[in-house]
């Protein structure tokens, strides 16, 4: 680690964003726990999801297919091709963070949507090392933390809809979604695969109708030309 | 239940270190690229539509629609992700309320 140290001003604002982060996502692991109960998992099962799935959109995906009635696995395989954007993150993030060996190893597991954020505009090694380990280390914490505080909590509150928790994860969704829409071939992907998974909807088992939405990007990725996309 | 986690799990963990250890090269493919790009988006979408939409087999409208559209409002006024997830939540249960 002979890397310069960074000026402590912007090191303790890397660490002040990072608490703040997982302190948002900290508060919406209460609702995974919750929602992870009431689709029908033990506690112990929500914990180990977010203990050893760690990425929000992909436990709350799983969750929601096994509420749907659908099949455990098909719920593991829609977690897994959502956290496909993981790996994306993981490409762009490589050359920044230049960890190898056991660093790299321990850090894949906090590599998420939130110190991928914290960590990509970084402009030296050390600041996004740093990010990237604080976001993630505190997220792994408090939404751990959160998740068994909510799945507790499921079950002494009841039927989780009374609270609305069922249009939070939707809402959730929709924020994860909301700033890819700004270009617009991803607009048009998003009605379309929409569109396919509602119309698969009365046909076929729960969750595949998630899964054919994966398709539909599939195709879309594969059959359009590049034109001006950023 | 338990191996459908462990699977999960496993999947998920290996994506996340195949992204930090494969060739830098791999981005440079644009389809590749794409598909990396709209796989997140198409899921997001589809899991939005059947969470919101759907009960079991049937498509349905209800308070979980209104909860969408305060997320689609506060989301255009640049609201923060806690106020979006749980204003949803709190019109959704609102509207079951009366």
């Amino acid at each position: 680690m002979s890397l310069p140290a960074l000026p402590s001003l912007e090191r303790s604002g890397i660490i002040r964003d990072a608490v703040a982060v997982a302190v948002a996502t900290g508060a919406y692991g209460v609702s995974f726990g919750a929602v992870a109960v009431s689709s029908g998992l033990t506690v112990l099962q929500a914990c180990a999801l977010s203990l050893l799935v760690f990425t929000g959109a992909s436990q709350f995906a799983f969750v929601g297919v096994i509420a749907a009635g659908g099949a455990p696995l098909s719920g593991a395989m829609t977690a897994i091709l959502l956290g496909t954007r993981n790996g994306l993150y993981g490409l762009r993030l490589a050359p920044l963070l230049q960890w190898s060996g056991v660093r790299r190893v321990a850090a894949a597991q906090i590599l998420i949507d939130e110190s991928t954020a914290m960590s990509v505009n970084r402009d030296s090694v050390p600041a996004a090392r740093l990010g990237f380990l604080t976001t993630g280390l505190a997220v792994f914490v408090l939404w751990n933390a959160a998740t068994l505080a909510g799945a507790l909590a499921g079950t002494a509150i009841g039927d989780p809809r009374t609270y609305g928790l069922d249009a939070a994860v939707g809402a959730a969704f929709l924020a994860l979604l909301w700033p890819r829409l700004a270009v617009r071939r991803n607009q048009v992907v998003a009605v379309l695969a929409a569109a396919t998974a509602l119309g698969l909807v009365p046909f076929t088992a729960a969750g595949v109708p998630v899964l054919a939405a994966g398709g539909v990007a599939l195709l879309a990725g594969l059959l359009t030309r590049p034109r001006t996309d950023p | 239940m338990w191996l459908a986690i462990l699977v999960a799990a496993l999947g998920c963990y290996a994506l996340k270190l195949a992204g930090l250890s494969l060739p830098q090269r791999l981005l440079a493919n644009p389809s590749v690229g794409r598909v990396a790009d709209l796989i997140p988006v198409a899921l997001l979408a589809a899991l939005i539509a059947v969470q919101v939409w759907s009960s079991g087999h049937a498509l349905t409208i209800d308070a979980r629609a209104a909860g969408l559209a305060f997320a689609v409002v506060a989301l255009l006024l640049r609201a923060p992700f806690l106020v979006v997830v749980i204003g949803a939540a709190v019109v959704a249960a609102l509207i079951r309320l009366v």
